[in-house]
């Protein structure tokens, strides 16, 4: 049977267990466009501009647990997605985009809207391809999606030349992908979990770490089984924030810059880490040589890269977190819990002074709103049953801090290149995700403003969003910085000169909601949260209140700054 | 950390974009490639990459991964843990002044070096082997006055019973 290179795409998509792509076509890819217009079991969402496309496929697939897939024209289309796949890159989420490009005949001659994306994104992608032979296309767009949610995940970019969209050819569907060059290895080793678990029978001080490998392996039950068997505490990294329930009494909250003061502690004074999952991040480690520094580290991850690159490990377990937890729970099953849990009423009782000596907290008044209490609130009114997306600054630190998940997949949140405008185009492809779902995007005035447009992506495709922002008219984590680092000298931070947002909600058709009054917290998320539609609910919030407790950058992670 | 000079050979699939995404992989994470050769195997899917870097025992470790991360390469084998045989190639022009002419000559002939272009005011020399010997030859040449040097990359291959 011949096809054109535009409906083998669409098979090989449709064939992947995708029934969303997030798209805005252009001159190279109008041909693909025409056909998705075919394929009412592929739904097509238009955003308003490409970075919007990719950041939404990266929270769909968080959110749906598959690969995320977004479409664009060349030249500028390509350029405009880099943002959105460097960040799915430094979150390990999978993900495919397709590019268009100028046809095959034309490449390198400096043609209209052409650019050189495999040569752009080389660095920022696990994989990519520029495909020039049409008999090549299904088993490379095959290969993309193997590549992209196989091993540790990442973004694959596949440039697809007009001509090769538009070539006739036979089609069949490609055999399952082999490679030779490509094999991740899931399965850990023996020797090393039997170690690992008598490195936890011998612990007094264990401390769970949990990073955003458990999410994607999804590996949370096992992680929390092995928890409650030894009774161990747990904290998590942003990327692992849901990974074990946040109203349990043994979660101790985030860990690094921003983490609660017991986390930071926690790890700081005990004798072994099991971490799962994680890169030990600069933001989460401080200063590299002041970090847990009586610790034997046990540590899972399905990349070798991620072990010994920033940090000493003492047991290092190369695999897939969900099999290697899996492997260690059955091994301490077999053995008596008592043996796992030697002293641990004595660690247990100083967390705790930790924890009431030093809670998170803030200063709720009459006067103005802090933004932790929105949060809070937010928290209180949804029971905690909503998918949060959250912007990059201050409001997705207070997000972390005070809103507490219980499960995997509910915080999505652009966690290791900080993009700004993440927020609300990942809270709309979380909503196509899970329609079922309330998806509340926490934002700042700052950052809400970087991908604005894309309220009406929400809007045009009957994806509602409940956008709370919590305005300060700062960029606020930087004023932060300036006001302890900077002698209080705001250079270009004030935001004060702002749009009406209750106005601007309305003029993309969308509701919008002030409050200003503390009073009337509760009462406008719960308007705002019950109205149909997309919905802004703008909240005025203290200027100058910062994000508490903060390591200074460099410093040791016990050594936190507290209010 | 005590800095050491490691050899990798590292067999790639032979794309187009394959060196590049090698070579980015150096200059974005900062590593230091000090020579580098590309060359077909006898299967006509397969390159070999062969290649120099000084750093350290930590360093090392990384690179090899990140290496083996990258989706086109097939395997990474430092030969600096094993025995090897490794060989440089160096074109060097040198002045060949009359009074000079006899003692280069001899030189050539210790070092089992060949010259292969012969004129009135320079000969260009041929000389093959480690990097050891290369640098030997050009610091004996240094003082007859070295016009141009080209150089290939070391290449190399594990002996038989190559363990160290």
């Amino acid at each position: 049977m011949k096809l054109t290179g535009a409906q083998i795409l669409v098979q090989m998509i449709k064939s992947q267990g995708v029934d969303t792509i997030f798209g805005y076509p252009g001159g190279a890819t109008i041909d693909i466009h025409d056909e998705l217009d075919r394929h009412d079991d592929l739904r097509h969402i238009l955003v308003r501009h490409e970075q919007g496309a990719v950041h939404a496929a990266d929270a769909y697939a968080r959110a749906h647990k598959t690969v995320g897939v977004a479409l664009v024209t060349s030249g500028p289309g390509a350029t405009n997605t880099v943002t959105g796949i460097a960040s799915a890159h430094s979150d390990s989420i999978p993900m495919v985009v397709f590019t268009g490009q100028v046809p095959t005949g034309l490449i390198g001659n400096d043609a209209f809207q052409e650019v050189d994306i495999v040569g752009i994104t080389r660095p920022c992608t696990k994989h990519n391809y520029l495909v020039k032979d049409p008999k090549k296309l299904a088993c490379t767009i095959q290969e993309a999606f193997h590549i992209a949610q196989s091993g540790r995940p990442g973004p694959v970019l596949v440039d697809l030349p007009k001509d090769i969209i538009q070539a006739q050819i036979e089609f069949n569907m490609p055999e399952p992908t082999r490679m030779r060059s490509y094999k991740p290895n899931y399965k850990p080793n023996k020797k090393q979990m039997s170690k690992a678990v008598e490195m936890l029978k011998s612990a007094r001080r264990p401390v769970m770490l949990g990073g955003g490998g458990i999410i994607s392996s999804q590996a949370s039950e096992e992680f929390t089984k092995i928890a409650k068997l030894a009774n161990i505490p747990v904290t998590g990294t942003l990327m692992g924030l849901g990974s074990y329930p946040g109203s349990d009494d043994n979660w101790l909250g985030m860990l690094g810059m921003h983490g609660t003061y017991r986390a930071n502690m926690s790890i700081g004074h005990s004798d072994l880490i099991l971490a799962a999952g994680v890169r030990f991040d600069d933001r989460v480690t401080g200063n590299i040589e002041k970090f847990a520094p009586q610790a034997q580290i046990i540590q899972i991850d399905i990349d070798p890269t991620s072990i010994h690159k920033n940090i000493e490990v003492h047991c290092p377990i190369v695999g897939d977190c969900k099999m290697a937890l899996a492997d260690i729970l059955d091994l301490m099953e077999k053995e008596s819990p008592a043996d796992f849990q030697q002293d641990r009423e004595a660690w247990l009782d100083r967390i705790n002074e930790w924890k009431q000596t030093t809670p998170l907290k803030y200063d709720q008044g009459y006067d103005t709103i802090k933004p932790q209490y929105v949060v809070e609130k937010l928290y209180e009114v949804t029971e905690g049953k909503a998918i949060v997306s959250t912007e990059v600054g201050q409001n997705q630190m207070w997000a972390a801090q005070y809103y507490h998940f219980d499960e995997p997949n509910h915080f999505i949140t652009s966690g290791g290149l900080g993009v700004m405008g993440f927020g609300l185009p990942a809270a709309i492809g979380a909503k196509a995700a899970r329609p079922d779902k309330l998806v509340v995007n926490i934002a700042g005035d700052g950052s809400i403003q970087m991908n604005i447009q894309e309220l009406m992506t929400a809007i045009a495709s009957d994806l509602d969003v409940k956008i709370v922002i919590l305005n300060n008219r700062f960029l606020g984590m930087v004023r932060q910085w300036q006001e302890l680092f900077y002698d209080k000298a705001y250079a270009s931070t004030d935001l004060e000169k702002a749009p009406d947002f209750v106005k601007l909600a309305e003029a993309y058709g969308a509701k919008g909601f002030k409050c200003d009054d503390p009073a009337n917290v509760t009462e406008t998320l719960k308007t705002g949260l019950n109205t149909p539609g997309t919905v802004i609910m703008e909240f005025i919030v203290e200027r100058e209140e910062s994000v508490y407790p903060m390591v200074p950058a460099g410093g040791a992670i016990t050594d936190m700054l507290l209010v | 950390m005590e800095i050491n000079r490691y050899l990798l050979s590292i067999l790639v699939d032979n794309e187009p974009g394959v060196l590049s995404r090698i070579v980015g992989l150096f200059s974005g994470r900062g590593f230091n490639i000090d020579s580098l050769s590309v060359a077909k195997t006898t299967d006509p899917n397969v390159s070999v990459i062969t290649m120099v870097t000084y750093c350290d025992i930590h360093i090392i470790e990384q690179i090899k991964k990140q290496l083996h991360k990258l989706i086109n390469v097939i395997t990474v084998n430092d030969l600096t843990e094993k025995k090897y045989v490794e060989r440089q190639l160096a074109l060097i022009k040198v002045h060949a002044k009359t009074e000079k002419r006899a003692e280069i000559m001899r030189i050539v002939d210790i070092f089992r070096s060949k010259i292969v272009d012969v004129g009135h005011a320079h000969f260009t020399i041929e000389i093959s082997g480690d990097s050891g010997k290369i640098e030997a030859f050009t610091s004996l040449m240094q003082p007859m006055g070295i016009v141009e040097i080209a150089s290939t990359g070391a290449i190399a291959l594990g002996r038989e019973n190559g363990k160290k």
